[in-house]
């Protein structure tokens, strides 16, 4: 069960690199790695040069994308070990940067999201930032009840990992959190929640 | 009527601030509060000049939280259509006049950490109120401010004055002085914002230049000041009024359809809003876009027009109007 049909859905158009950009900074997430790693032709030695690549890999399923990025010889290569390490990397790179650098973030929903907090909160326009979703469908979700937030959610309706409520997860995307909405279900009788469907393998 | 509800004001004070610009304070005729508005806003001020009809687009300089009156500043263009010659020689303190409500077409983007403006002559207005905005929110910005000559610019020691020589920079083409407007926008940290309204080739320099240095398009705005353009007179046919319209050599389609009694749809009258956006049914000859809200591909296409700017040249022109 998934309420469809809402306009503030994100919409992730896939990377372009900029050729009049002076800086390129990559936030990649597990398979995003693969939406730089596609742009072969557009990855010269100049933009290359000016790129600074942030890489995380995903999760236990994720494939290794490493040695790949590194094999770029990008100016700069960094790893981290989670997804909050590579926030506060975004963060010190873009407080030292100019109008002439441009990010492109690429990765799950979730991760793409919570960058994208990072880069608005600089000052930066999210409609002048390059995002492609790759890898799993699965969602970040906000319990409209109790405010806390699951990554990684599945299922819709699913139960929300801090205050127990049955939520069913809607289109509605707050870009201020960086997650979808979900709302209790079974309210009026709690109890009565429909079958749980994995609709975001 | 189109253009939204009118406001009766009269002109309490007319002062010559440079060579060719007049500043006219407006406030309203029944000595009401006018609204506040947005920095950046316009109104499209209506004139009677002896029966004739003109109206025209003016950005407004007071401050905008200053409710007793609007400053509005008028260059007297020397190929005139009628509207800075009558605002300049026919208009005396105490007479009356119509404005519409104010509308923004070119505000400040409120997430901006730092503000720059850049000005070209009487492209100056909108930034006025912009700046008694940033400079009443403690918000950083700077402006960069071209002229022909002293005699010819406005404000500048005034502006200097009150927002000092490290925010307001000037630059008089008569004593040879370049906006640098390429080393200007190198190197400025992210969330600045750089804001243009000046001649059109200003205009199209600054946002190409902003391009070639990297900057996102989402964080440049412009605002142009159109005029209709003149050009050889034709006729337009309105299929819903079921008439046909001269177009004189000075008029626009928009002006003619109003002389005509039809209250055709329009906010800005400058080519900028798309509220006046007319589909063309049939078109025989050429259509001479002139505005800048339609895209390349839309005008090429040929079945819309922006009929407060925009001109036709050929047989038969059948607008759904």
């Amino acid at each position: 069960m998934l309420v469809e049909g809402i306009k503030s859905r994100p919409v992730y158009g896939g990377f372009a690199i900029d050729p009049f950009a002076r800086r390129h900074i990559f936030a990649l997430e597990g398979e995003g790695a693969l939406a730089l790693l596609d742009q072969k032709p557009a990855l010269t030695a100049t933009m290359l040069n000016r790129s600074e690549v942030l890489y995380v890999a995903a999760g236990p399923k994720g494939l290794d994308h490493d040695l790949a990025l590194a094999a770029l010889k990008p100016d700069r290569f960094w790893q981290g070990p989670t997804i909050e390490t590579l926030l506060f990397r975004l963060r010190g790179s873009l407080s030292a940067a100019t109008m002439s650098t441009r990010l492109y973030i690429s990765g799950r929903e979730g991760f793409i999201g919570q960058c994208m907090q990072v880069a608005t909160d600089m000052g930066m326009d999210f409609s002048s930032i390059p995002t492609e979703h790759r890898g799993s469908l699965a969602r970040r979700v906000q319990c409209v009840h109790c405010k806390g937030i699951t990554d990684d959610v599945r299922t819709s309706p699913f139960k929300c990992s801090h205050c127990g409520l049955n939520l069913l997860v809607r289109d509605h995307y707050s870009r201020r959190l960086g997650a979808f909405q979900g709302v209790n279900v079974d309210a009026e009788e709690p109890g009565t929640a429909p079958q749980a469907e994995e609709l975001f393998a | 009527m189109s253009g939204g509800l009118a406001i009766a004001v009269r002109v309490s004070r007319i002062d010559t601030v440079a060579a060719n610009i007049k500043r006219f304070r407006l406030v309203r005729h029944d000595g009401e509060p006018l609204p506040v508005f947005s920095a950046g806003a316009h109104v499209i001020v209506t004139m009677d000049d002896d029966g004739h009809r003109r109206r025209n687009p003016y950005s407004l300089m007071s401050a905008p939280h200053d409710t007793s009156g609007y400053d509005i500043s008028v260059l007297r263009v020397a190929e005139s259509r009628g509207g800075s010659a009558f605002l300049h020689e026919k208009l005396r303190e105490g007479d009356a006049l119509t404005i519409s409500h104010p509308v923004n077409l070119f505000h400040a983007d409120k997430r901006g950490r730092k503000h720059i403006l850049l000005a070209g002559g009487i492209g100056i207005t909108p930034f006025l109120a912009m700046m008694a905005e940033f400079d009443r929110a403690n918000v950083a910005f700077e402006l960069h401010y071209a002229m022909r000559s002293r005699e010819h610019g406005a404000y500048w020691q005034e502006l200097v004055e009150r927002y000092g020589a490290h925010r307001v920079k000037l630059y008089f083409s008569a004593e040879n002085d370049v906006l640098p407007v390429a080393s200007l926008l190198h190197n400025q940290p992210l969330g600045t914002h750089a804001y243009v309204c000046g001649p059109d080739r200003m205009t199209d320099f600054v946002l190409r230049t902003a391009r070639e240095c990297g900057w996102p398009k989402s964080n440049v705005h412009s605002e142009r000041f159109l005029a209709p353009i003149s050009g050889k007179a034709f006729d337009a046919e309105l299929l819903r009024s079921g008439i046909v319209v001269r177009v004189g050599d000075h008029e626009s389609i928009l002006e003619a359809v109003e002389a005509a009694g039809i209250d055709a749809p329009y906010m800005c009258r400058g080519g900028a809003c798309g509220q006046c956006e007319t589909a063309v049914v049939a078109c025989n000859g050429v259509l001479a876009h002139h505005d800048v809200y339609l895209s390349e591909e839309e005008k090429a296409s040929g079945r819309k027009v922006m009929i407060c700017v925009s001109r036709f040249d050929g047989t038969k022109l059948s607008l759904d109007l």
